[in-house]
C-alpha cells in the first residue's frame, strides 16, 4: 500500500492493500479499492458501506477522469478515505481537495511549504461541491 | 456591463498571485516545463515560433473604454505596439516575455480583466452575439447567462483537465451571429410556448479537422437549472471523452460516436442526479447579474435622420451599421480589415482612439466580434458622421463589413508553431486585389475565411469561401472550399479539388467570384448562388 504524504482524517488508516475494481467485484469483503482512470466509479456505489479506502490513480496529472470519480463517490455519500495517488502535483492539489480527496500520496513527495500555500491560496470559490465550502453566489445572497 | 464585486476581484487577484508563484518556480527550475505547460496554457500563454503569445479574455466580447485603454497600454509596454483581436472575441499579444507576464496580468486585474482559461484543456472564455443588448431581433440580452456560466466555469475544480478544450457560446436572437452550432456547447436563450424563458442546448459542434454541426440535445432547460445542466454535459464528457487520441478528444467525437440520443440519455441521467446536489446558484444571482446589463440611458427623442450628403460616409453607413432596437440609434462596426492589412490587428494608438470613441459615442462600451472587428453597439444616428470622421483620421473607417475584404484569418505560419502555411499574406493579397478592382463592392456579402492548418482557427469550414493552408511536400499549398456558412442555416464548406500556391489561390478565388457575378439572380448573395447552381460550374471555371 502507498503512504499518504497528507491525510486530513482522524481515523486509523486502512492497512489492507487496495485491490483493483475487477478483483473487488469478486472479493466482496475487501475494504480498500483502487480506481484507474478508465474505471467507472459508479460500479462501487452498491458497496459504499463496506469501503473504507478508495484510491484514485492519476498515472498522468493531465488525465482528469479521477476528479469526476471522486465527486461521484462523495455525492453518493461515501465518507471513507479518498486518496489521490500517482502523479499528484502541488498545482492541482487544491482542486483535488475540492472534489472530495482527503488524502494525497504523490509519487514524488511535495514541498510542504508549497502545499501549505496551495491549500491556503483561494479565499473563496465559485462552485458548490461536497467539500462544504460556501460558494460565492451563496455568500452574495446570504 | 458587468462589474466585479469584491469576490470577483479577489478571485482574479488570487490567480495573478498564483501565476506569479508558478512562473517563479518555473524560472528557478523547481517546476519542470512539462508540468508548467498546462498551467501557463490555462492562463493563455503559448510558446510560439518566435516568442510567447498571451491571449487575454474578453468575456462575451464586451469591453469598457477604460479596459480598451489598458489593452493599448499593454501593447506598448509589453509588446511591440500592437494587439491582435481573435475569432474567439479575445485579444492576443505576440511578443511576450515569460518573466513579465505576472506584471501584465496584474495590470489587467486592475481593470477587472484576466487571461484565465483562454487556452488549455478547460472551459474557455464564453462567446456571445456581438450585438447583444442592441440588436433589433433579440429576445433578451444573452450576456447575463454567459456571465453566470463564466463564474461557474472559472477554476471549476472538476473540469480543469478535460480531454480537450471546451468552448461555450450563448445567444438570444433569431439570427445566429456567433456560429453557435459550431461550439462544444451552443446555448440559445428562447421563450417556450408557455411564455417562459429558458435555454436550448446544442452540444458537440466544432471546427478543427472533423467539423460538426451541434445537434440540439434539449429544447428547453429552465433558467434555474442552467448551471446544473451544463455541469451534467461536462461531467459525461470528462468521464467518457476520448483521451487516447488528441484529434478525437473533442466532445463532438464523443457525441458522434455515442450518437446524440445516447449522449443525451447519459446527460439526462447525470442531470437528474445533480439536481439533488444543490449546485445551482439561486435565481437571485441571475437577477443580480442582469442589473448590470440594463439598457443604457437612451435618448428617447433621438432622430432617425442621417445626413448622407457625403458619399463616402453614406457608403460606410450602408456597409458598417446595423439596425438597433432603439429608435434613433444604430450599431456601428469598426472594421479592423484595412485594404492590405493584417486582419484583426490594431495599433496601440488605434485602441486608444476606439476607447475614446466608445466613451464619447457608445456609453463607454465596445465589443470584439468573432469576425475580428470592433462594435460600438449604441451610437445615436445623429452622431454617426462625427464618429466616422474620427475613424477616418485613425485609418479605421474601411467600409467593408461582411464583404470579401472583411477576411477572417488565423495567425498562420507567420506566428503559429502548428501552421502549415501562412494565412496573413494570402488575406492581404485578396483584400488588395478585390478592393483595387472594385469587385469587392460589386460582389457584396461574401465571407472569406483562412486557416493556416487543419486546426481551423480561421474558421475556413464556415466561410462562403474557405482557404485551408496545407503542407505539400514541404511547400505551402492552399485548398479552396466553397459553400460554408456559420449562421442559422449552418453548413460546412466542401473542398473543390487540388490545391494552389499563394498566387494560384488568389486567382482561384477570383474565378469563383466571377462565376457568381455571371450567374447571380436578383438579390442573391454568393452563398445563395452557390447553393442554387452547385459546385460543378465553379469547378469548371477554376480548374477547366
Ligand atoms: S489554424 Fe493552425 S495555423 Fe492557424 S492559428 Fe490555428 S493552429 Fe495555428
Amino acid at each position: 500500500m502507498v503512504e499518504s504524504q497528507y491525510r486530513f482524517r482522524d481515523d486509523e488508516p486502512v492497512g489492507d492493500p487496495a485491490v483493483t475494481v475487477d478483483s473487488f467485484a469478486e472479493q466482496s469483503n475487501a475494504s480498500a479499492v483502487r480506481i484507474e482512470p478508465g474505471d467507472d466509479a459508479r460500479e462501487l456505489l452498491p458497496y459504499l458501506e463496506q469501503l473504507r479506502l478508495v484510491e484514485v490513480n492519476f498515472p498522468a496529472f493531465t488525465d482528469g477522469r479521477g476528479y469526476s470519480a471522486a465527486r461521484v463517490l462523495r455525492e453518493a455519500g461515501y465518507t471513507g478515505e479518498l486518496r489521490a495517488v500517482g502523479e499528484v502535483l502541488v498545482d492541482q492539489i487544491a482542486a483535488l481537495r475540492r472534489c472530495g480527496f482527503d488524502s494525497f500520496a504523490p509519487d514524488k513527495p511535495l514541498d510542504p511549504a508549497d502545499v501549505d500555500s496551495a491549500f491556503a491560496r483561494w479565499p473563496d470559490v465559485y462552485q458548490a461541491t461536497t467539500d462544504g465550502r460556501v460558494p460565492i453566489w451563496s455568500k452574495r445572497h446570504g | 456591463m458587468y462589474r466585479y464585486d469584491q469576490y470577483d476581484q479577489a478571485m482574479v487577484d488570487t490567480r495573478v498571485a498564483e501565476f506569479r508563484d508558478q512562473v517563479e518556480r518555473r524560472l528557478s527550475g523547481k517546476l519542470a516545463e512539462e508540468h508548467f505547460r498546462p498551467l501557463r496554457l490555462m492562463n493563455g500563454l503559448y510558446l510560439q515560433l518566435h516568442a510567447y503569445m498571451l491571449r487575454v479574455a474578453v468575456p462575451y466580447g464586451t469591453l469598457s473604454g477604460a479596459q480598451m485603454h489598458v489593452l493599448a497600454d499593454i501593447a506598448d509596454k509589453y509588446d511591440r505596439g500592437y494587439g491582435h483581436f481573435t475569432t474567439r472575441q479575445n485579444i492576443q499579444y505576440n511578443w511576450i516575455k515569460l518573466e513579465e507576464t505576472p506584471d501584465l496580468l496584474a495590470d489587467l486585474a486592475a481593470v477587472e480583466m484576466h487571461a484565465i482559461q483562454t487556452s488549455g484543456n478547460c472551459i474557455r472564455n464564453i462567446s456571445s452575439d456581438q450585438y447583444a443588448g442592441a440588436a433589433a431581433d433579440e429576445l433578451i440580452d444573452p450576456r447575463p447567462y454567459a456571465e453566470l456560466l463564466r463564474q461557474w466555469s472559472s477554476f471549476h475544480p472538476e473540469f480543469c483537465t478535460l480531454p480537450r478544450k471546451f468552448k461555450i457560446c450563448v445567444i438570444a436572437s433569431d439570427t445566429d451571429r456567433a456560429a453557435m452550432k459550431l461550439h462544444d456547447i451552443g446555448i440559445r436563450i428562447i421563450r417556450n410556448d408557455a411564455g417562459e424563458i429558458g435555454a436550448a442546448f446544442y452540444v458537440g459542434g466544432g471546427m478543427g479537422r472533423t467539423p460538426m454541426i451541434a445537434p440540439c440535445i434539449r429544447e428547453f432547460v429552465p433558467l434555474d437549472q442552467l448551471v446544473t445542466y451544463s455541469e451534467a454535459c461536462l461531467r459525461v464528457y470528462n468521464r467518457y471523452g476520448r483521451r487516447d487520441n488528441k484529434y478525437k478528444a473533442r466532445i463532438k467525437i464523443l457525441v458522434h460516436e455515442l450518437g446524440a440520443a445516447e449522449y443525451t440519455r447519459q446527460v439526462e441521467e447525470e442531470f437528474a442526479h445533480l439536481k439533488t446536489q444543490g449546485i445551482e446558484p439561486p435565481i437571485a444571482e441571475l437577477e443580480r447579474i442582469k442589473t448590470y446589463f440594463a439598457d443604457p440611458a437612451f435618448d428617447a427623442d433621438a432622430s432617425d435622420a442621417i445626413d448622407r450628403s457625403d458619399a463616402l460616409f453614406a457608403r460606410w453607413v450602408d456597409r458598417n451599421t446595423h439596425p438597433h432596437k432603439q429608435k434613433g440609434y444604430a450599431i456601428a462596426t469598426i472594421s479592423l480589415k484595412p485594404v492590405g492589412g493584417i486582419p484583426g490587428d490594431a495599433s496601440a494608438h488605434q485602441m486608444h482612439v476606439m476607447a475614446d470613441l466608445a466613451r464619447d459615442y457608445s456609453f463607454d462600451e465596445c465589443r470584439v466580434t468573432h469576425a475580428q472587428n470592433i462594435v460600438l453597439a449604441h451610437v445615436r444616428k445623429a452622431d454617426l458622421y462625427a464618429l466616422w470622421q474620427k475613424l477616418v483620421a485613425a485609418d479605421l473607417a474601411t467600409a467593408n463589413l461582411d464583404t470579401i475584404g472583411d477576411i477572417i484569418a488565423c495567425p498562420g505560419l507567420d506566428y503559429c508553431s502548428l501552421a502549415n502555411a501562412r494565412s496573413i499574406p494570402v488575406a492581404q493579397k485578396i483584400s488588395r486585389r478585390f478592393a483595387e478592382s472594385g469587385k469587392e463592392d460589386a460582389i457584396g456579402e461574401l465571407k472569406l475565411k483562412i486557416s493556416g492548418c487543419i486546426n481551423a482557427c480561421g474558421h475556413h469550414h464556415a466561410g462562403h469561401i474557405g482557404i485551408l493552408g496545407v503542407d505539400r511536400k514541404g511547400t505551402e499549398n492552399y485548398q479552396l472550399l466553397l459553400g460554408g456558412c456559420e449562421g442559422d442555416d449552418t453548413s460546412l464548406g466542401k473542398i473543390t479539388g487540388p490545391g494552389f500556391d499563394e498566387d494560384g489561390i488568389v486567382d482561384a478565388v477570383e474565378k469563383a467570384t466571377d462565376v457568381y457575378l455571371a450567374q447571380r439572380q436578383e438579390g442573391e448573395r454568393f452563398l445563395d448562388t452557390y447553393r442554387r447552381i452547385g459546385v460543378d460550374i465553379f469547378k469548371e471555371a477554376i480548374y477547366g
